[in-house]
């Protein structure tokens, strides 16, 4: 399983902010996505049939999660009756035993990767490695961070962060390659030691970008056509999906292809897009003899269980919210401590692991309200992470994010606000207060815990001398007398 | 005040009211929240039109209160008529007064932010604009991605500060290389930051609440009757 260092996130996400690499990272490669993404709309559908569209989409998927045991019935069946096997996996460590115990009966060495988050929850590699298989990863930037061992930077674009000088010193270090600060012999290179992988594995693992439920097809949208070369040149093809990855008709996916590479990448399509519906059959010439389609729970039946959080099923991965979040783009993705980042991390992180380690993601946003605007799958993701604020001051001492300083400021200003009498009161208190800090209308320093934060780099306004009440009573005051 | 009572509205400052309770509903205090926001209601509720000077605050009223008094029909119902009386200020001058030249004259080179919530709850950026460039002696200056966060999101400038102030930096150069020595906003969370930052660096830059730029050089003493 994924480990779950979602505690870190304030000192990761400061050191990250004090990293140059990463920080230029988060830089050009995003505007090129944010920018991409805006000027493909705009010239293909505008505003008006986008946001059609977007409709569509959400109701399509949330329509599908309010029925996901019939779809996943109707799945498994067609699934089936296409000649491969289906397994539900209540979690990582189970799926992960499925993956073991498939690769095993097969007498599988190697087993080739193409992208897949779900099996990034799994930590699949290391499983299989600790069963003396060799997992390799290939889509180019998976490589990476699994040269790297490290987790997905972002859900689409997993290496971003890595400089071209970082990567040749990984392929210098793991299969001595020479030093090159050309990207396309670095891409030769990684494209050199593929091809052998590709060749010689005996299994493939995909993910799923979505799920066809009346034909049983798995779809992969990718842009290196690794994807297909995993799925058609081994023996056996493990495809894993989240439950949630489900929808209904092949119709649909038409839409979902328009959808998902404009968000993602500004693209109108991606290189490829392959259509996986069973092993090989008849006169087919190539392809898997055995094919396997595994649905994975993994905390996703707990975002179903919430009536609000739910809506956190719907999404596609494309990345849009992280693209466009002001906190993604200062923090990266390691920051948050687990597979996702970002805006729809914030949300699912903490019910999918362990609401009592993520505390802090329900408040890792501005609430600016950038990303709902982009999903392309509509979720309310400030709403979310707002329900999953109150949740955790609700839900008693372990599951709350704030400290007691934080509560006693809460419960000040609650005080201060519940009347006239009191909000004045509380005034005349901080003009006495801040008199000895305050100079020419302003703080430079806030001596309490929590608020001190402000003060690091910005002026705190002090409270005027004549509040606007009072100035406003003299006014009428004066009217009446005069 | 100055403003509206220049255009002929008759204003009051109903003394008793205190918050519209967006702090302690942003940081999850929905109970604590629901008890200043019917505070607000109570106060407010007799008024023809509310007028709010600060986006987020309106969001609260408009967007927030209807999910806040979610399982209370009757407060939902009160929340949801007070949301429809309230306006965000510019909104008012220009979508309920139609009024886009208030006759206030200001010099200089001024620069608008986007507050979030202003524009992307309540879908307001053309009224500030318009108001913006009527103003005589004016220039708009449009920085780079005035829709941009400014990085101050309530608790969240004190709980993280090193990724607040971060997002900051990229507001601040943007407002720098718009060349604008006015940065004009309708937010008073947005302003309260970035002025503190503005200030900190010892900036040149004069950080405005639009109520502010559209009261330079109006007459009080002859309000335009309409």
């Amino acid at each position: 399983m994924a480990e779950v260092k979602t505690r870190q996130f304030k000192s990761a996400s400061a050191k990250a902010i004090r990293d140059p690499q990463i920080q230029r990272a988060l830089g050009a490669p995003f505007a090129h996505f944010t920018e991409g993404r805006a000027d493909i709309i705009a010239a293909d559908f505008g505003d008006e049939s986008w946001e059609a569209m977007r409709d569509q989409a959400a109701a399509i998927k949330s329509h599908t999660i309010e029925r996901l045991d019939y779809y996943l019935d109707l799945a498994e069946k067609m699934v089936r009756r296409n000649g491969g096997h289906v397994h539900f996996a209540d979690d990582a460590d189970h799926a992960n035993r499925i993956v073991v115990e498939i690769a095993k009966r097969n007498n599988v060495k190697t087993v080739i990767k193409s992208k897949s988050m779900v099996s990034e929850e799994m930590g699949i590699n290391d499983r299989l490695e600790s069963e003396g298989m060799e997992p390799v990863e290939t889509d180019l930037g998976e490589y990476i961070i699994q040269l790297a061992k490290e987790t997905p930077f972002h859900i689409i674009a997993p290496a971003v962060h890595k400089s071209k000088e970082q990567v040749s010193a990984l392929f210098e270090k793991w299969i001595k390659s020479t030093p090159t600060d050309d990207i396309e012999k670095l891409c030769g290179i990684a494209r050199d030691v593929l091809r052998e992988k590709f060749a010689e594995a005996d299994m493939g693992i995909s993910g799923a970008n979505f799920v066809v439920a009346e034909t049983g097809t798995v779809v992969l949208v990718t842009n290196e056509g690794n994807g297909r070369m995993t799925t058609s040149a081994p023996r056996v093809h493990v495809a894993i999906a989240g439950m949630e990855k489900l929808l209904p008709a092949l119709e649909d996916v038409a839409l979902f292809l328009r959808l998902l590479p404009r968000s993602a990448t500004g693209q109108r399509i991606t290189s490829y897009n392959t259509f996986v519906s069973g092993p090989r059959a008849g006169s087919d010439e190539d392809g898997p003899e055995e094919f396997h389609l595994i649905f994975v729970d993994n905390g996703r039946m707990r975002l179903l269980k919430d009536e609000v959080m739910r809506e956190a099923l719907q999404c596609i991965r494309c990345g849009a919210c992280l693209n466009h979040c002001p906190v993604y783009r200062k923090v990266g993705g390691h920051a948050y401590g687990w597979v996702y980042s970002g805006p729809i991390g914030a949300v699912i992180t903490p019910v999918m692991t362990d609401a009592k380690e993520a505390k802090d993601l329900p408040y890792a946003s501005t609430l600016c309200g950038a990303c709902r605007d982009v999903c392309p799958v509509k979720i309310d993701l400030p709403r979310l992470l707002l329900h999953l604020r109150h949740r955790s001051v609700e839900g008693g001492e372990s599951e709350r994010s704030s400290t007691w300083a934080e509560r006693l400021l809460m419960r000040r200003w609650h005080n201060a606000m519940k009347t006239r009498q009191a909000l004045e009161g509380s005034s005349r208190l901080g003009r006495l207060l801040q008199r000895p800090i305050s100079r020419k209308g302003y703080i430079k320093k806030l001596p309490a815990p929590i608020v001190s934060g402000w003060t690091k780099s910005r002026d705190f306004p002090a409270l005027a001398d004549r509040p606007f009440r009072v100035r406003w009573r003299e006014d009428l005051d004066q009217q009446a007398g005069g | 005040m100055k403003v509206l009572r220049h255009l002929g509205v008759d204003v009051t400052f109903p003394e008793n009211q205190t918050c519209c309770g967006q702090i302690g509903f942003n940081g999850g205090y929905r109970a604590e929240a629901a008890d200043i926001a019917r505070h607000f209601i109570d106060v407010f509720e007799s008024e023809e039109h509310v007028v709010v000077p600060s986006g987020s605050c309106a969001s609260m009223i408009k967007v927030y209160y209807p999910q806040l008094f979610a399982d209370d029909p009757e407060m939902q119902e009160r929340a949801m008529a007070i949301g429809e009386r309230t306006h965000e200020l510019t909104d008012f001058i220009v979508n309920v007064l139609g009024v886009t030249d208030v006759g206030a004259s200001f010099r200089g080179l001024v620069t608008y932010h986007d507050a979030c919530h202003l524009l992307r709850e309540l879908g307001i950026s053309e009224e500030p604009r318009s108001l913006i460039q009527n103003v005589r002696g004016v220039e708009l200056q449009e920085m780079a991605k005035s829709d941009g966060c400014c990085g101050f999101g309530g608790l969240f400038a004190v709980k993280f500060p090193e990724i607040s102030e971060a997002i900051l930096g990229d507001k601040l150069e943007n407002i720098a290389d718009s060349g604008a020595q006015t940065l004009v906003a309708s937010d008073c969370g947005c302003l309260m930051h970035m002025r503190g930052a503005l200030r900190r660096s010892g900036s040149s830059v004069r950080p405005l609440h639009i109520a502010e730029l559209l009261a330079e050089g109006i007459d009080d003493s002859a309000p335009q009757r309409r």
